[in-house]
Order: structure tokens, then C-alpha cells, then sequence
């Protein structure tokens, strides 16, 4: 009795156990095709909301092309002279006019895409140098201690919500820049171009330090073994070898500084001018459209010209972040590939 | 469980029904001109001091988008600076059903600012028409110092800027230089700090800058927008303050209406600087 029942026990334990075991391993293979679904469906989801938007978005801004005005507002017709041509006047010379609620309004883009570039333009000029110099400082000069601190420092001023930027920019930069500069007017785009380079400062500094800091060790080998100190090494093999990363980083700043809204709408002025002074009150079309859409009737041309705007923005921003990130991929195959 | 879930359809029941007498008992929202914002909030303050039951909300964003929310049926009153349009109007009445019904509830001299350093003391409406449309671009043009003039304008959703538009730049198009900003309370605040500056904007904001003197043209006599000018149509720039609304869709702002043009509200119209209606 006690042999057999020593012999019968272990037999069934085992293949209790055998069972449970793979019981649990259909159990963990449920599980894990379960979280796989969920993960390609997260992941489907995010690429199917951006297709959605340009969708939605171009379907507002497309009926222009064929839309009929309603009657009693033939006048107020897009085309495209309307949008880029300049709007002449009687008792003085043509302009390119910004002015949609008129009598007979006027949809040009030519100041918006010029405001804009200004403002971006400097924002590039502003942080670009700054950002590109501190990330060569982090990763070439600095000792770790330091290097730990200036990091996450900077990265954290992308965390600052843009209209904190705008606000201080408003009250703070503004009257900074006017004293020092003697400016006749106080919100221009000058200033709304800085305040938008603090924004853009984190992206350009990250993607330029990781492009520095992956250089291969053997480079700075090399040059030292050859003879060149810490900052002919610096200088003349890293930020050549990690130069396609750091323009990189420059794009995909520009990329977010056409797209920022809440700073330009505080701090430029919102003039629709065409001169490309720097010291002169800007409307950008980021801010157009914030100040704009809250107020115009659903599909009016004013509404799809809003929406036309959108439109412009959204590839504007997707072709360059587009190259950005193909720079990126590719300076990280090619500093990969040559890796001994 | 049945039961649990019963008593909670119950509950939401009750609760929603609740909700709606409440809301029908006397709440009312307000929505619009950012000219007025001051003015309705002081009506709201007053009116719910005496009728502890209501509840009055206002909110600003400006004249258009007032407009546009009782066209969407997302407030019982739209505050106006401008008269709507015939279009708005037949709009508002397909979508919402009934008749939208324009009630003028004060009067407001629309002023011309300029810093308090600026000798300039008198404007005519030819001028500023020829300041805003930047055909002069001096103030020696105008006999004040040689210095550039910077104009101020407002964010074109603004009852304001329309009736400036209307009213003075007889429909011609702002200089492009002109600033957009987004309140009125921004511009005074804005020429308050440049000596260069002009803008416009509703009398009872002028503090801490100087409204000129009107003249409606070159050769008229410079008129200061005072009640009785505002009143008796002296003064070139006095407009009808509005409140839009459907009558007999909220008794409740029916009858914060009728308090508004009693004697009552028509006194706090004078409390916070704009002119009551004329008898």
C-alpha cells in the first residue's frame, strides 16, 4: 500500500504538474498575443489620429476650390489673387492685405508666411548657437558632475508651457529688449522671436548633444594620439562627425518654432506687415488662426481660409521634421556602420 | 446588483431633473463684447445681490463670438458693441427657431486715446481716418511733436474694431502696421506706456491716458463725449450698447432683462462709466 501509493503520487504530481505548466504556458501566450494586440493597436491608433487630422483638417480648407458663395456674398469669393496677389487702393500704393472681416475682405498669406518666417527665422539665429555651443560644452568639455546639471537643466525649459514663455515675454522680455535697443515699438518680432528661441533652445541642445556624445570614442583617440589637444579635437573631428546631427536638431527647432502658437500670439504685435524688418509688429500664421477661429461663422471663407492656413502649417512642419528625423537615421547608420 | 443599479438610474434621474429646475429656476448666461464685459458682470453683481435665487454668467471673447454663440445656442444673451447682421440674424433664427430681438441697454462714447505726454488735445474723424489707414504717419501733421505715430487697433472678432471701421475709416481697410490686441483693456495699457501711441476703445476703460476731443469733421467744433453729447448725438462717436436674445426661452433672462432697462439697472450703467439710454 505505501509503495504504491509512493509510487501512484509522485506519477500524478508530475503530470499535475506537466498540465499546469502548460495550462500556464497557453495562459502566458494569451496574455502576451493579448498585450502584442494592444501594444500595434496603441501604435495604429496614434498613426491613424494624425491621418485623421490632415484629413479633417484639408476637408475644411479643400471646398474653396469649388465652393459657391452663398448669395449676397459673392464678394467675398476666394481666389487666388486674393490670396497672394496685393490688394490695390485708389489714394495709395497696393498692399498685401491681412483684413477678413471687411466689407470686402482680404485673405493675402503673403504677410502671415512672411511673419512666420521672421519670427522662426530669428528663433533659429537665437537659439541655434546658443543651443549648438552648451551642447558641445556638455559633451566635449564639461566634467560629469557639471554635465549632469547643465542636461536635465536645459531639457527642463521644454517643460515650461508655452504660455508662461508668452506671458513673460509679454511683460518681462519685451520692455528688456525696447530699453536696450531704443525700439518705437515694444511688441515686435524681435521679441516674440526670442521668447520662441527659449522654446526651441531644449530641441536643438538634445538632438545636437546626442549627436556629439555618439561620435565613436575612437575619433578623439585618434586626434589625440596624432597630437591635437581636447579643443582642436572638438572642433575640427566631433562636431564635423556629428554635424548632420546637430542640423538635424536645427530642423526639427524650426520645425516647432513655424508650429508655436501661444508666444507669438502674446509677444509679436499681431500686425499683418510685409516688411521684413525685425524690429516691426508680426502676425504668424500659428496666431492667425488662434485669434481667428473662435469667432468665424462654420464654413464661411474666412472659416476654410483659417483652415487653408492649417493646411500650410501642417506640411510645412511635416516636411521638415520629416527630413530632420531622416538626417538623424542616417548620421546613427552611418557613425554605426564605421564602428570597428 | 439590480437593485444597486436601479437606485442609481434613479438617482441620476432625480438628479438631472433637479439640475434642469435649477437651471430653468434662474440661471442665465451672458456671453460677448469684451467692451461690456465690465458692465454685465456689474448688472450680474447687482441683480443677484437682490434675487439671492439666480444666477447670472458672463463671459467675454468679444462682440462676434457673442454673436456666433447664440447662433450656436450656447448663451441666452449676446452682448453687442455692433447691431448684428442681417445675415447673423437669419442664421440665429434657422438653426435656434423664434425671433432674435435687438435691445439697445446703454450708451458708449467711443474714445480716441493717446498718451497722457501727448499735447495733442483735439481730433477730427478725417484725421483719424488718415491716421488708421496710413495716409499720415507723423504727429507733426497733425501740429504734435516730430515722432512717428505707432497705431493701435483690436483683434477683428471685436464689435469695436467693427464700428471703428464702420464709423470712421468709413469701411477702408487699418494700415497693416496696426497692432491687434486682444481687449480694450490692452490698448489703454498699451498707450498708457507709449508716448507715440493711439488707440481706441470704450470711454469707461480711459484711465491712465487721454480721450480727445471729436470733432465729426475738420471745421466742426471738438466735442467731448460727455452723456449729454452721447445723448443728443453732438458727440461723433456715441454708439448703442445691444444685448441680443429669444424672447420667451429663458424666463429667466427675460426678466434679467426688463431689470436691466428699469431705472435700477440703468443707475449701474452710470456706475461703471457708460451712459444710460435716453428717455
Amino acid at each position: 500500500m505505501e509503495s504504491e501509493a509512493a509510487g501512484v503520487l509522485p506519477r500524478v504530481t508530475t503530470e499535475t504538474l506537466q498540465r499546469a505548466a502548460s495550462n500556464n504556458r497557453r495562459f502566458t501566450r494569451i496574455v502576451e498575443r493579448l498585450v502584442e494586440g494592444w501594444v500595434k493597436l496603441s501604435a495604429m491608433a496614434a498613426i491613424v489620429t494624425i491621418f485623421l487630422i490632415f484629413i479633417f483638417v484639408g476637408r475644411e480648407a479643400l471646398p474653396l476650390l469649388w465652393e459657391h458663395p452663398e448669395p449676397g456674398l459673392e464678394h467675398e469669393v476666394v481666389t487666388w489673387s486674393n490670396l497672394v496677389g496685393p490688394t490695390h487702393y485708389p489714394d495709395r500704393p497696393s498692399r498685401f492685405m491681412w483684413q477678413p472681416v471687411s466689407n470686402v475682405p482680404k485673405y493675402n498669406l503673403v504677410p502671415l508666411i512672411i511673419g512666420t518666417l521672421k519670427t522662426t527665422i530669428i528663433a533659429i539665429l537665437f537659439a541655434g548657437p546658443l543651443a549648438i555651443l552648451a551642447a558641445i560644452l556638455s559633451s566635449e568639455f564639461a566634467p560629469r558632475w557639471a554635465r549632469e546639471i547643465i542636461k536635465p537643466t536645459i531639457e527642463l525649459l521644454a517643460g515650461i508651457p508655452s504660455v508662461v514663455l508668452g506671458f513673460f515675454a509679454l511683460m518681462v522680455l519685451a520692455t528688456w529688449v525696447q530699453d536696450l535697443l531704443g525700439l518705437r515699438i515694444r511688441l515686435n518680432a524681435l521679441t516674440a522671436g526670442m521668447a520662441l528661441g527659449l522654446a526651441v533652445i531644449p530641441i536643438i541642445f538634445t538632438v545636437a548633444e546626442d549627436a556629439l556624445t555618439t561620435v565613436p570614442k575612437a575619433y578623439r583617440e585618434a586626434s589625440f594620439a596624432l597630437g591635437a589637444n581636447r579643443w582642436e579635437t572638438a572642433i575640427k573631428i566631433v562636431v564635423p562627425a556629428a554635424l548632420p546631427g546637430i542640423f538635424a536638431g536645427v530642423v526639427l527647432g524650426f520645425g516647432r518654432a513655424v508650429g508655436e502658437t501661444m508666444v507669438v500670439l502674446m509677444a509679436s504685435g499681431n500686425a499683418a506687415t510685409t516688411t521684413w524688418a525685425f524690429t516691426d509688429s508680426v502676425r504668424t500664421m500659428s496666431a492667425t488662426i488662434a485669434a481667428e477661429l473662435g469667432e468665424v461663422v462654420w464654413g464661411s471663407p474666412h472659416y476654410r481660409v483659417l483652415f487653408l492656413i492649417g493646411v500650410l502649417l501642417f506640411i510645412f512642419t511635416f516636411v521638415v521634421n520629416l527630413c530632420g528625423e531622416i538626417y538623424v537615421l542616417r548620421l546613427k547608420a552611418r557613425l554605426e556602420g564605421t564602428r570597428p | 446588483m439590480k437593485k444597486i443599479a436601479r437606485t442609481m438610474i434613479a438617482a441620476t434621474a432625480a438628479w438631472s431633473m433637479l439640475a434642469s429646475t435649477a437651471f430653468a429656476a434662474g440661471s442665465v448666461t451672458i456671453k460677448g463684447s469684451d467692451t461690456m464685459v465690465l458692465l454685465g458682470q456689474k448688472w450680474a453683481e447687482t441683480y443677484m445681490q437682490k434675487n439671492p435665487d439666480a444666477k447670472i454668467q458672463v463671459t467675454g471673447g468679444g462682440s462676434g463670438t457673442g454673436i456666433a454663440a447664440l447662433i450656436n445656442g450656447t448663451t441666452d444673451i449676446a452682448e453687442s458693441s455692433r447691431p448684428m447682421k442681417g445675415a447673423e440674424v437669419t442664421n440665429a433664427e434657422s438653426k435656434q427657431g423664434g425671433k432674435v430681438k435687438e435691445i439697445p441697454v446703454a450708451l458708449d462714447a467711443l474714445s480716441i486715446y493717446v498718451s497722457t505726454s501727448n499735447p495733442l488735445k483735439e481730433i477730427s474723424l478725417p484725421q483719424a481716418r488718415k491716421i488708421y489707414t496710413g495716409a499720415i504717419t507723423n504727429w507733426k501733421d497733425l501740429g504734435g511733436p516730430d515722432a512717428p505715430i505707432t497705431i493701435y487697433s483690436r483683434e477683428n472678432n471685436s464689435g469695436t474694431y467693427v464700428f471703428f471701421k464702420e464709423h470712421v475709416l468709413q469701411n477702408d481697410d487699418f494700415d497693416p502696421s496696426a497692432q491687434t490686441l486682444p481687449g480694450t483693456a490692452s490698448v489703454v495699457n498699451a498707450v498708457s506706456k507709449d508716448p507715440n501711441g493711439i488707440g481706441y476703445g470704450g470711454i469707461a476703460y480711459a484711465e491712465g491716458i487721454k480721450p480727445l476731443l471729436i470733432k465729426k469733421d475738420d471745421n466742426a467744433p471738438a466735442v467731448e463725449g460727455t452723456l449729454e453729447n452721447a445723448q443728443s448725438g453732438k458727440y461723433g462717436l456715441a454708439r448703442e450698447l445691444y444685448f441680443y436674445q429669444f424672447p420667451g426661452k429663458n424666463p429667466a433672462a427675460d426678466t434679467f432683462v426688463a431689470w436691466v432697462l428699469s431705472d435700477d439697472g440703468q443707475k449701474v450703467v452710470g456706475d461703471v462709466g457708460y451712459y444710460p439710454l435716453k428717455k
